[in-house]
């Protein structure tokens, strides 16, 4: 989940947080990590780049990115898929 | 007409340095754009994590913005919209249309895309101060004072506005130049009389 942190603070570009400052299972949205719809848009683009998978239902998307937890599962499941 | 609006402070921003109310306040002449946007930041010694978020160009005018306003503004002597902000550049958000432009070959950036506008500018001001009064964003090719000064007493004798923050805000590659004005109606300690005279005058300070 470590990685996972620093792809998320690279691709959204906050700059004054380290890894260890994101918990596992805290919210990334509104509290928490307090990021934005943009910022949601931003963590697809991710999951496309970094793991090639796509997010195909939108309905699927405040479960998956609830917080870095739920995320590593979400790409975890899908790769064992793709195995 | 034009002596009943007053400029009560000045900021500029180019050429590596950053100037309020005519005086040199920062200097950072080894950096890039970026680092030093990142570096007046810190300067100003704010927490907010959305700066590191925004193009150069919204960096660019926030920044000068959070210099101008700080000990020269009084947020309580006015109502959300009675604050307006005008704008103007040349070359509008071209800066970050090209690097949209460039991602666009392999995956579009949503956060890139946001800032295609040069008036997202005048949005991230009013998101930190609570502004809600008139804005605009006007393209010319170069500082027109004397559009800006009829403009803005246009939007202050008729009441539109109380206040308003007005000037030019421009990034274009390494290219950099923010020069923004306070315009209020009483005059204050160091205030001068908003005239397109004194506009150009502060605008010419540390041309570049």
């Amino acid at each position: 989940m470590s990685d996972l942190k620093m792809q998320i603070i690279a691709q959204l570009n906050l700059q004054d947080t380290k890894p260890e400052d994101i918990g596992d299972d805290q919210p990334l949205f509104v509290e928490g990590l307090g990021l934005d719809s943009i910022d949601a848009l931003e963590l697809i683009v991710l999951l496309q780049q970094h793991y090639k998978i796509k997010l195909s239902n939108a309905e699927d998307g405040p479960k998956v990115f609830k917080t870095v937890r739920t995320m590593a599962e979400y790409i975890t499941a899908h790769q064992a898929q793709n195995a | 007409m034009s002596n009943d609006l007053y400029i009560s402070a000045s900021c500029v921003i180019t050429n590596h340095v950053v100037s309020k109310n005519e005086q040199s306040i920062f200097e950072n002449k080894a950096a890039t754009l970026p680092d030093f946007l990142v570096s007046v930041y810190r300067f100003l010694n704010i927490q907010y994590p959305k700066f590191h978020k925004m193009d150069n160009l919204s960096k660019l005018g926030w920044l000068a913005n959070e210099v101008l306003l700080r000990n020269n503004f009084d947020a309580a002597k006015y109502k959300p919209d009675e604050t307006g902000i005008v704008l103007m550049n040349a070359n509008s958000s071209l800066d970050t249309d090209i690097k949209y432009v460039a991602t666009t070959k392999e995956m579009a950036s949503p956060a890139l895309f946001v800032y295609t506008l040069p008036n997202i500018v005048i949005g991230e001001i009013s998101i930190t101060h609570h502004f809600k009064g008139e804005n605009a964003f006007f393209i010319c090719n170069e500082f027109d004072a004397g559009f800006i000064h009829q403009y803005v007493s246009n939007l202050a004798y008729n009441n539109i506005l109380q206040c308003c923050i007005c000037g030019w805000v421009e990034v274009l590659n390494n290219e950099y130049k923010a020069v923004l004005f306070l315009i209020e109606k009483f005059k204050s300690v160091n205030s001068i009389i908003f005239t397109k005279e004194n506009l150009y005058k502060i605008y010419q300070l540390q041309n570049g």
